[in-house]
């Protein structure tokens, strides 16, 4: 991996799928994210930690937009993605969301069969043009996710019938069916049973070949084991950015000390 | 004794049971009620029930086999003290009072539930046994197969209930794929579009819909749609000259239906989960694709459920009918033309001067088995239906 970060705040980088400078959201009257300034790299796995309510959640769903969605919500300060600011007015929040995927904390597949929750995306984007094309995409797409040979066999079966493991890997099948080049993970594992998870996360560092992932996670162990760069954040600032094992082995910042040691959060 | 004064007698009996009661219990105690099985109300309410429950059965019982007599009064009032005084003897500290009340409470719960279902079955009976009569009088196969609806109250009529049930469809219909439609985009938009303030005002203003009396609607259908659809629709494209017509009700009914579909399927679409509405717009979907590929299937059974509720309304109503489309029983097409429908028919029936023994009063009952017949398999229809998809999408 071409890590040319520095430690602490992350700072410009050649390599940034995206950079962040100086973003702030509020909540109605709640300031939910302060002045975060950071650099992602691509195809590396970027773990988001720190206590609940510390706004992490809230900075990742700034990366796609999704805070659009809650009337109350609102974002100010700069993100680019491969340069170009996702605020510009020429940005459709839908087309920016069909290239940054997400994956909820509650595995969410909609109520049609495993085929129809996976083709989803590449329909209503038009990404296909004959049948089986998209079966072409909707077989690649599970085998990605590492559920193909689970499912291969009852494809039309409805997808709210699987296994909470099956479903999350199913809505990972589902977020990258549209190619995206960014994949956002709010808490993926959190409603997961331990094989299960071990099976996401075995999952996330080889989808690392191909996108940027970002992760929200609350457990340290998880951060630890997936991913290459791990940010601290506390009370809406993002205390410290840096490599995952610098920051676990040896953290800059006595907040990060107090929290990977378990003594706050 | 009047009966309402035996029944006042009885509460003030299980009043003074229930005060009786509680004292003892605490008394047995030593004024301590830790020391009973249960708490001191219980030991009342146990001796109430007790005292009641007996009473009531037995005055029913009376009242139902013979005039009231004042021995009947007597024999009420010697049960309930009777079982009073057992209730006493039986409050001692370790008599699980608690027990009977929950018992007790469960009894009315169950009671409570029964009164449906008896008064629909005490319904079927008393129509199919007036069902039976006219039967006994004309030919069934007339009857369900006759194309003429003509009742002459010198006999010899033509009873058939083919037109009545082809206007009372025909009606039907229009109304739902009136009412369906913006019954259901109200509903998406208030759901989903709609800010707090906009819903706080049209969403009661809808109901308000609901509470108009059917009778005024019809009205509404007389004055106003109906010659407003003859002036400017029938008449100028040649469909009839007549402003009481299927159309007219139709819409009418239409009108009434919106909030019985609007109201229930705006519910509905709002208790889908917002984490299937943020999975489809993370990928990139539009609002109204989400709503469309997502939000609707989701809903769809308690939207099935509220169309065929709706529809059950359409199929039983009247009033309008009688003022908007008419009251003549006829098999057509053409929907400017005037036409009628069961519910219609029976009032017709049943009003003036009736003879319950003529199949021409008769009929009544077996048009009204009939509609009870279409809406309820429309029910189970909704019911089976909504299990159906429920398995599917939970």
């Amino acid at each position: 991996m071409k890590d040319t970060l520095t430690e602490g705040r992350g700072t410009a980088a050649d390599t940034a799928k995206i950079a962040v400078r100086g973003l702030q959201v509020h909540y109605g009257d709640t300031h939910a994210v302060r002045d975060v300034d950071v650099d992602i790299p691509d195809r590396a796995v970027t773990a988001l930690i720190g206590p609940s309510g510390c706004g992490k959640s809230t900075f990742l769903r700034c990366l796609n937009r999704m805070n659009d969605t809650i009337p109350a919500a609102r974002v100010t300060g700069e993100i680019r993605i491969d340069g170009e600011d996702i605020h510009d007015a020429r940005v459709d929040p839908v087309q920016l969301r069909a290239k940054v995927g997400m994956v909820f904390q509650k595995p969410n597949p909609f109520p049609k069969s495993i085929r129809d929750n996976v083709a989803y995306g590449p329909k209503i984007h038009g990404l296909t043009r004959k049948r089986s094309e998209l079966d072409e995409v909707v077989e690649k797409s599970l085998r990605r996710a590492a559920l193909w040979d689970e499912v291969k066999n009852r494809l039309d079966a409805p997808g709210t019938g699987l296994s909470g493991g099956q479903q999350q890997r199913l809505c990972i099948a589902r977020a990258i069916a549209t190619s995206p080049e960014i994949l956002l993970m709010d808490e993926p594992c959190s409603s997961l049973d331990p094989i299960a998870t071990a099976q996401i996360e075995e999952l996330i560092d080889e989808l690392r070949s191909r996108f940027a992932v970002v992760i929200v996670t609350h457990s340290m162990q998880q951060a630890a084991r997936v991913s290459q760069r791990t940010a601290f954040f506390h009370l809406g600032r993002m205390v410290e950015y840096g490599d995952t094992g610098k920051l676990f082995t040896n953290p800059a910042d006595p907040r990060t000390e107090s929290y990977i040691t378990g003594r706050i959060g | 004794m009047t009966a309402t004064s035996t029944l006042l007698t009885l509460l003030v009996i299980a009043a003074s049971g229930f005060v009786l009661a509680r004292a003892r219990a605490l008394a047995c105690a030593g004024g301590d009620s830790r020391a009973l099985h249960s708490l001191p109300g219980h030991y009342g309410w146990a001796s109430v029930l007790l005292t009641l429950g007996p009473a009531l059965a037995l005055f029913a019982l009376l009242k139902i086999a013979a005039p009231p007599t004042p021995a009947g009064t007597l024999a009420v009032l010697a049960l309930a003290l009777a079982a009073l005084a057992w209730s006493l003897r039986r409050t001692r500290p370790n008599f699980r009072a608690r027990q009977t009340v929950e018992r007790g409470v469960l009894a009315l719960l169950m009671l409570a539930a029964c009164v449906a279902i008896a008064t629909t079955a005490g319904i079927v009976l008393s129509m199919l046994f007036e069902t039976r009569n006219f039967f006994a009088q004309y030919d069934w196969r007339e009857f369900f197969l006759s194309t003429t609806w003509a009742p002459r109250f010198q006999g010899d009529s033509d009873l058939g209930i083919l037109p009545l049930l082809w206007g009372t469809l025909y009606i039907s219909l229009i109304a739902l794929v009136f009412a369906v439609p913006v019954g259901l985009f109200a509903a998406i938009y208030m759901a989903e579009y709609a800010g707090g303030r906009f819903r706080a005002i049209v969403k009661p203003a809808i109901e308000v819909l609901a509470g108009i009396p059917t009778i005024v609607y019809g009205l509404f259908a007389l004055i106003t749609v109906g010659p407003l659809l003859r002036d400017y629709f029938a008449q100028p494209l040649g469909l009839g000259t007549s402003g009481a017509s299927v159309m007219t009700a139709g819409l009418v009914m239409g009108v009434m239906l919106i909030p019985f579909v609007s109201s229930l399927s705006d519910d509905i679409i709002a208790q889908v989960p917002q984490s299937l509405r943020d999975g489809s717009l993370g990928l990139g979907a539009t609002r109204s694709e989400t709503i469309r590929q997502v939000v609707l299937p989701a809903a769809l059974p308690g939207i099935v459920g509220a169309v065929l509720l709706a529809a059950s309304r359409a199929i039983g109503e009247t009033m309008i009918v009688v003022l908007g489309a008419g009251a003549a029983a006829k098999l057509g097409l053409n929907p400017f033309e005037a036409m009628t429908t069961i519910t219609v028919k029976i009032v017709s029936q049943l009003t003036g001067e009736s003879d319950f023994a003529a199949p021409e009063t008769l009929v009544a009952f077996a048009l009204g088995l009939t509609l009870f017949a279409i809406t309820l398999s429309l029910n189970v229809l909704a019911l089976a239906i909504v299990r159906k998809y429920r398995e599917q999408y939970e």
